[in-house]
């Protein structure tokens, strides 16, 4: 460090900002960047430590030893060869199609009882629509690795000189420079920075979602590469580790010729090697903050970096009504295969020369030569013929169930685009579902597992209250309070001052009265407006400060009581930190500089401060300069020297500076968590604790981050005294370094002063808690997975209600001797005691109805994810009502997304925006993503993305809702048609004596599926709505049906396959008893094969098409159009095709016009025989509606029925009591609130009757006139 | 620019893309439940009296005579009486008219467990060869009736026309005889577009198996129209098919004698056969079944119909009650 001239001294031409002139290394006490570990140079060249990168010569690189990757990343899944072998093999891994396939290559011999085409064309559709559906998806991927290949950096190109190059033809060994706010093209390996000492910040949100920024720091020997200019010389080599996916760890040597002292000497360089850590290596996704530029060589490319070795391969999901319709295919496959070989025994024995053959002289069926009805061999004969039954009732198998199934989804996502509720005007977005094939997994989510920064909240804070000398600024009271009081009709202020006061005299005049339901709901709206309008307010304001009171802005303060503490808040807040100011690059003008620092809380101190008239301007090395308001409202500019600073850590949970004024008075300044201030308060500083306390707790359960401040007046003497000791603890080298540290300080940071308290506010996005709660009341669990720490955690757990006040808490954390002793076993015993503990309590007090929060953090999580006590943890977590985990990785998101939807069988969603939530959001059952932040991984792994996390309601709750029905009921009912119409084509069998006849002409065949019953469906698995989207929404109960799956449960699918067997011998018995052999016209005709194949026909197109009209609930003109244009159509259709010369038509020559149109007998049997055959579905509807209704059905009648029945009242008190009763919340939480309030109120009252019933007086009012009396 | 693109990826704000199109949600409630039932049958009883009043009045005079022409002392082994071609194999039957037939009346002949549709003998013509003239080597489906012995083609070709029905009948009442009508018995359609009327039959029942009838050589395709009449393959294994029709009436408790060539052989494979004389009315021939069914889906309708009105008097559910939603109900279960 000596070797470096101090950052005042030094004045480079090149650099004008002030800033770069801090060193930082200076001034922090607890360096993470402490040196790495001696390293064995003998691993490097040996497997696993093979890596050589030649800096600045990335030509080194080109032959083969030293080849490595170029910096392309692509995760196409396909290219332009292997497309189509790849794809075709996907498709075909799907039983259906294989079956599928084998059909059509047995329709070309002559086996095939109908034309090939009809068999092949919806195959070819069918995969075809689904391989495109891949190329699309494929192709989106590649432009996006195109955007992102094809991004610019500057490389070093030779002579000093740098060039934009795009990212994919970064070599390893090439030299690059970075600016600000950019990402790293690939790992780098840092040399040198703007900052004079080599120290850089680094954002790892794409990585591990961490919000705070992270120093880097470069090797010394490196450090004087600061300029372009000198890369020319720049030579060096760097032996490493092979490619990895650790993020944290990186085993290295640069190996460098050390120039320092006489950069020109040429030549005779010494070559030394210097070990390399973490620290050095900057990784490709992360991005450069607060850190004008640097300089790196790239160690990693492409595949090798960390990142991408980190990600995993998107998987493909399927829905879980997917899932169960392939065991429907199975057991549809089944029949099939049951059929087929009743059918080929059949007509085995009937072909068996001993049988029967010989006495069908017309047949002459010892003359056959095809092989298909062959006397002598009737077991081949049987197995052709089985071969040939099992394309004839292929019909069984809807084909074009999964063709329609695919058009109906993309519709079904179309029409999710185009919401819009769901469009969010300021980014311009709307939701967006990027993989359809999951749309009805959206109705039965039960778990959603969310990301906080970024999802839940703007990651933005904003400073909001303060508690200064015992006194609360800024704001009213808590929201849920207000709430709460508001529906109790009590003096929110009054009764506050009650409780917080407590020998104050009690109010006995409070009245408690239900408010009628419509006025609460107003009151929570209001709530909820009120909140809202309050942020609205608070960002078109100053960014990161929403703070109204008039007692302290505009410096009123100063006419306040007590100045002096006041003075020392303020300068707490401007002084006890690590930002620096920059100048404000974006509003010229303006003389309010902007900060940056390592945490966005500091930054918004930072702002509250300079609006309090406390602007801090100027840093250097060793002062700190603000400038402040005086008593006299006068603004003077003051200087204070750093002395120290002891930075925070988050086993201190505090931070200090000290500093020296400009009289020479010695100040400790210190903000830290409550608790560790309060406990190292001197006797004379605890005048406010009382009153802060009080205020921490309001400010907590609002959701706002708290921190205490606090100050200390350090005498000279104590100063020199405790600084050598410092000086010394600081020079050590070791791992006791920071415990010798942390313990000095402890001697220094005491009897501090106690000034008060502020609350920063994580801002959470618009809708967050009103959202919260819908879901919660729907009946879904939300868990909060997060990278952050604890605190930041469990305070949005509050903001957004997932936490309250009156919850259990158990928290799981491992104490730090465990830690610090590092024992596996220990480790888990002491978090498996833990379990168990919460888990007894959680079985005892199960009955007294009190809900528990389980905070994990990402330590002990990882104890509690292992194999063995992975199923108490969870077991215990699925009994809280809400979880939290915090400080969790990329991959323990993941993990857990991964067991709880293993261990619980539930449905989950993930839900995030950054890189780090890629891996829950694969591993999820559904996976969303948060648009319009910046950073596109989430949204490309996901399943659906949104711009605001609100919209997860309506997308859930309503569209959740639909598709999920509509997707069910579209299959029960195909599955219900292609089982009327396939067996009709079985029973036709055993009429003809099993020889495969078709009873229909292969036209109709073709155009069942195709025209005649797949608009109807369409129209059902599209449109179809049980209640309209404002019901869904105030119903929220309605969602449990598709939690339940109760509208695809096997007793469904059952008693739909039962009415399709039912409906096709209703159908083909009565036709073929009506139909006998008498004439069937006054003319005398009789039937042939064509009359009786045309009105079974028509009679199943009618009944078909009538019974989808039954089921749908919602008819629009589209719908009415589809259902009777569908029986319209086979009409036009046998016009036109027995309008056709015989040639063509054969058989169907002038059919309806000649033959069966004019026959009254048509007409009569088609309305009989629908009817009847759709009377058991209509009787069982009829049953199931008026005994044992729905809530759909209900609701229905409520809403659509007799107005009568639409009664306000009624409709709201269902409206509130189908939703789930549940422990988070906003209205839980004010639900909560009333309970305790009236619990208070009722103790106090007893308290009055009980003090005045033993008042002497009132004995004395009350006995005495008795006594009188008597 | 900007501007348009933002504005372009908002969603149409039309009534279809929002959902919100106008629709009819019909509610089964008491009274749908009830009118429909109700509909159904009154809709229902009226049309199954009609049409089993139709039914009704249809006379049908149905004879089998499959075993009544076999003389007693072929009766084992009727196959060899059948095909002897030596034996005289008319027979006669008397016929007894219950009621009065009013022309025309139509005669058909049955079989019984003849399986007309059995795949290979459906498959076995060639409907261009039946067509057309210059297509009569089209045989490729009418294996082993396709080319004679010496390999000429036969028209026409297949199984169907080589098993052409060839018994005949002559009917006579009071020794006077009844003309059968023997035209206009096929579909217009078929002797107009199907059958050829250049198309004349050639190398027919040529071959070392004879099957059925033959054909007159002079007369083209067209104008056979028993051929035709058998050649439109029958659905079921039971069938009957037009043999003529008689344009007088016939009277009340008349009896009638039919002369029956008894040619064709269903005996090999226990088939009857039936001589059918009968009368039509707007439904077509005798067909009691369509009425009762009719009937009976009325009557149960009904029955139905009634016993909501009951259940909803005596155990109504109210329209929209709220206690049925599932989270009343939880408590009670």
């Amino acid at each position: 460090m000596a070797t470096h001239p101090s950052a005042t001294t030094n004045v480079h031409t090149t650099k004008k900002k002030k800033k770069a002139k801090v060193k930082w290394s200076n001034l922090y006490t607890f360096s993470c960047l402490r040196p790495p570990p001696p390293l064995n140079q003998s691993d490097f060249g040996h497997p696993g430590f093979s890596r050589v990168v030649f800096c600045n010569n990335p030509g080194a690189h080109k032959t083969k030893p030293y080849k490595y990757p170029i910096n392309e990343v692509s995760t196409t899944k396909y290219n332009v060869i292997t497309f189509l072998p790849k794809s075709l093999f996907e498709q075909f891994r799907r039983v259906a199609n294989l079956y599928f396939l084998l059909v059509a290559v047995l329709s070309v011999t002559s086996l095939a009882p109908f034309t090939p085409l009809s068999l092949i064309a919806p195959l070819v559709f069918v995969v075809g629509i689904s391989m495109l559906k891949e190329g699309v998806e494929d192709w989106h991927r590649f432009l996006q690795d195109l955007e992102v290949n094809s991004r610019k950096v500057k490389v070093h190109i030779g002579n000093g000189s740098f060039v934009d190059r795009s990212w994919k033809v970064l070599r390893v060994g090439d030299v690059v420079k970075v600016n600000k706010n950019e990402y790293f093209p690939c790992d780098l390996l840092l040399l040198s920075s703007s900052y004079e000492d080599g120290v850089c910040y680094v954002e790892t949100m794409n990585l591990d979602g961490e919000t705070n920024l992270k120093i880097k720091r470069c090797l010394e020997c490196t450090l004087g590469f600061d300029e372009e200019v000198k890369f020319d010389k720049f030579e060096a080599k760097i032996r490493c580790e092979d490619p990895n996916s650790s993020l944290y760890t990186f085993v290295a040597n640069l190996e460098f010729g050390d120039k320092d002292k006489d950069v020109d000497v040429d030549d005779n360089k010494l070559v030394s090697s210097y070990p390399l850590s973490p620290s050095q290596l900057l990784l490709r996704d992360s991005k450069l903050q607060n850190t004008d530029y640097v300089y790196g060589v790239a160690v990693f490319t492409g595949v090798d970096t960390k990142v991408v070795r980190n990600s995993m391969k998107s998987p493909s999901k399927r829905s879980r009504v997917e899932k169960k319709m392939d065991h429907v295919i199975y057991v549809l496959f089944f029949m099939l295969l049951l059929i087929s070989l009743i059918t080929s025994i059949g007509s085995a024995r009937y072909t068996d020369k001993k049988q029967t053959a010989k006495e069908w002289w017309y047949l002459q069926l010892l003359e056959d030569t095809d092989g298909s009805f062959d006397p002598d061999k009737p077991l081949i004969s049987g197995f052709l013929q089985f071969l040939r039954a099992l394309i004839l009732y292929g019909y069984l198998i809807p084909i074009s169930l999964y063709v329609s199934i695919e058009v109906v989804k993309f519709l079904q996502a179309m029409l999710i685009n185009n919401d819009l509720h769901m469009f969010d005007e300021t980014s311009g977005k709307s939701v967006e579902a990027r993989t359809s094939n999951l749309n009805e997994e959206l109705g039965q989510v039960e778990m959603i597992l969310s990301d906080k920064t970024g999802t839940l909240t703007c990651n933005q804070m904003e400073f909001r209250k303060c508690s200064i000398e015992g006194i609360s600024y800024g704001g009213d009271v808590n929201k849920i309070v207000r709430a709460a009081s508001q529906r109790m009709n009590i003096d929110i202020e009054s009764y506050r001052f009650n409780l917080d006061t407590e020998d104050s005299t009690p109010r006995d005049s409070i009245e408690m009265h239900e408010i009628c339901h419509d006025e609460i709901n107003e009151v929570k709206n209001s709530v909820l407006d009120d909140a809202k309008s309050m942020r609205d307010v608070g960002s078109s304001s100053i960014k990161g400060f929403n703070f109204r009171d008039e007692r302290l802005m505009n410096k009123m303060w100063v006419h306040g009581s007590n100045v002096w503490d006041m003075m020392m808040f303020f300068r707490v807040m401007a002084l006890c930190h690590t930002g620096i100011p920059v100048e404000n690059g974006e509003e010229i003008g303006s003389h309010k500089p902007k900060y940056e620092a390592e945490s966005p809380e500091e930054v918004t101190f930072l702002i509250a401060a300079q609006e309090f008239g406390f602007q801090f301007y100027k840093r250097t090395q060793s002062s700190m300069f603000v400038k402040e308001i005086d008593s006299s409202t006068m603004e003077v500019e003051r200087e204070y020297k750093l002395l120290n600073l002891l930075e925070f850590s988050s086993s201190r949970k505090r931070m200090s500076v000290i500093v020296r004024d400009e009289v020479g008075q010695i100040f400790l300044f210190c903000k830290g968590a409550d608790n560790i201030i309060f406990d190292r308060l001197g006797d004379s500083g605890r005048t406010y604790q009382h009153a802060t306390t009080i205020h921490l707790a309001n400010y907590a359960e609002d959701g706002l981050r708290t921190m205490v401040f606090a100050y200390r007046k350090v005498k000279d003497l104590e100063y020199e005294e405790w600084s050598s000791t410092f000086a010394k603890a600081k020079a050590t080298i070791g791992p006791e370094r920071e415990e010798l540290l942390e313990n000095v300080s402890e001697i220094i940071e005491k009897d501090l002063v106690l000034l008060g308290a502020v609350a920063v506010d994580d801002k959470l996005q618009d809708g967050v808690a009103e959202c919260i709660d819908k879901l919660a009341q729907a009946g879904l669990k939300i868990w909060l997975l997060t990278g952050d720490k604890k605190e930041t955690a469990v305070n949005i757990g509050f903001a957004c209600s997932l936490l309250r006040h009156d919850m259990k808490q158990f928290h799981l954390s491992l104490s730090r001797e465990a830690e610090s002793k590092n024992q596996l076993k220990a480790m888990k015993d002491e978090i498996l005691d833990q379990i168990e503990a919460s888990y007894q309590v959680t079985i005892n007090e199960k009955t007294k109805d009190d809900p528990f929060a389980l905070v994990v953090d990402g330590k002990a999580l990882e104890i509690a994810l292992r194999n063995d006590i992975r199923d108490q943890f969870l077991q215990l977590a699925v009994n809280c009502s809400s979880v939290i985990c915090c400080r969790v990785s990329p991959k323990q998101k993941a993990l857990i997304t991964r067991l709880v939807k293993k261990f619980t069988g539930k449905m989950t969603l993930a839900i995030g925006d950054g890189a780090n939530d890629v891996g829950m959001i694969q591993a999820a059952d559904i996976g969303v993503g948060i648009s319009g932040m910046e950073g596109m991984q989430a949204v490309m792994a996901s399943d659906f993305s949104m711009p605001q996390f609100r919209f997860l309601e309506r997308l859930l709750i309503v569209h959740g809702h639909w598709c999920y029905k509509r997707i069910s009921k579209m299959i029960l009912y195909f599955v219900y048609k292609n089982i009327v119409f396939g067996l009709t084509l079985f029973y036709y069998e055993l009429y003809s004596k099993f020889s495969g006849d078709v009873l229909y002409d292969g036209w109709y065949m073709l155009m069942f599926n195709l025209f005649l019953t797949s608009l109807p469906v369409i129209s059902l698995g599209v449109l179809e709505q049980d209640v309209s989207s404002d019901i869904c929404l105030q119903f929220p109960a309605l969602y449990q049906q598709g939690q339940k799956g109760i509208l695809f449960s096997w007793k469904r699918i059952f008693g739909w396959m039962g009415n399709g067997i039912l409906t096709s011998v209703v159908i083909f018995i009565l036709n073929v008893n009506i139909l006998s052999s008498s004439a069937f016209r006054e003319g005398g005709e009789v039937i042939d094969i064509s009359h009786l194949g045309v009105i079974t026909y028509t009679v199943v197109i009618w009944t078909l098409n009538c019974q989808i009209a039954l089921i749908i609930t919602h008819f629009t003109w589209i719908q009415h159009i589809f259902i009777w244009g569908s029986i319209l159509c086979w009409y036009i259709f046998l016009l036109f095709y027995g309008a056709l010369p015989p040639v063509y038509s054969n058989r169907e020559y002038k059919l309806l016009v000649e033959a069966v149109g004019p026959a009254p007998m048509y007409w009569i049997v088609t309305l009989l025989v629908v009817v009847v055959s759709l009377l058991p579905y209509f009787i069982y509807m009829v049953i199931q509606r008026s005994f044992y209704p729905l809530d759909d059905h209900v609701i229905q009648e409520m809403k659509y029925g007799r107005k009568v029945v639409v009664d306000d009242e009624m409709w709201l008190k269902e409206e509130e009591s189908s939703r789930k009763p549940t422990h988070i919340g906003f209205s839980a939480r004010v639900d909560g609130k009333i309970l305790y309030l009236k619990d208070q109120l009722y103790k106090k009252r007893m308290f009055i009757i009980k003090s005045i019933s033993n008042s002497p007086i009132r004995r004395s009012i009350t006995i005495n006139p008795l006594e009188n009396r008597d | 620019m900007d501007q348009k693109n933002k504005t372009s990826k908002k969603p149409k704000n039309s009534k279809f893309s929002q959902q919100e199109l106008p629709a009819w949600k019909p509610i089964l409630t008491p009274g749908w439940v009830i009118t429909s039932f109700i509909t159904i049958g009154v809709l229902f009883i009226p049309t199954g009296l009609l049409a089993l009043s139709a039914s009704d009045n249809v006379v049908e005079i149905v004879d089998r005579y499959d075993e009544g022409c076999i003389p007693d002392s072929y009766s084992q082994k009727a196959e060899s009486y059948i095909q002897n071609p030596n034996q005289n194999k008319t027979c006669v039957r008397t016929l007894r008219v219950p009621k009065k037939m009013v022309a025309p009346i139509f005669v058909y002949y049955q079989l019984e467990k003849f399986y007309q549709n059995h795949r290979r003998f459906v498959k076995s013509k060639s409907d261009k060869q039946l067509r057309d003239a210059d297509a009569q080597d089209d045989t490729h489906n009418c294996f082993p009736e396709d080319y004679t012995a010496d390999n000429k083609p036969i028209v026409p070709c297949g199984l169907i026309a080589w098993s052409l029905f060839n018994d005949t009948y002559k009917l006579s009442a009071r020794g006077k005889a009844i003309n059968i009508d023997k035209k206009g018995i096929a579909w217009k359609s078929d002797m107009e577009a199907k059958f050829g009327s250049n198309v004349y039959p050639k190398n027919f029942q040529k071959g070392t198996l004879i099957g059925g009838g033959k054909l007159d050589e002079r007369i083209p395709l067209s104008e056979q129209e028993d051929l035709i009449v058998w050649m439109r393959t029958a659905a079921l294994p039971t069938f009957r098919k037009l043999y003529g029709k008689i344009n007088t009436d016939l009277e009340s408790h008349e009896t009638i004698t039919a002369e029956v060539e008894n040619n064709y052989n269903t005996y090999k494979f226990g088939g009857r056969k039936k001589l059918v004389l009968s009368t039509t009315t707007w439904i077509g021939g005798k067909n009691d079944f369509l009425g009762i069914a009719y009937i009976s889906v009325g009557g149960l309708c009904l029955f139905i119909a009634i016993n909501f009105i009951l259940l909803y008097v005596f155990r109504p559910r109210r329209l929209g009650d709220p206690s049925y939603l599932s989270w009343n109900r939880q408590p009670i279960v």
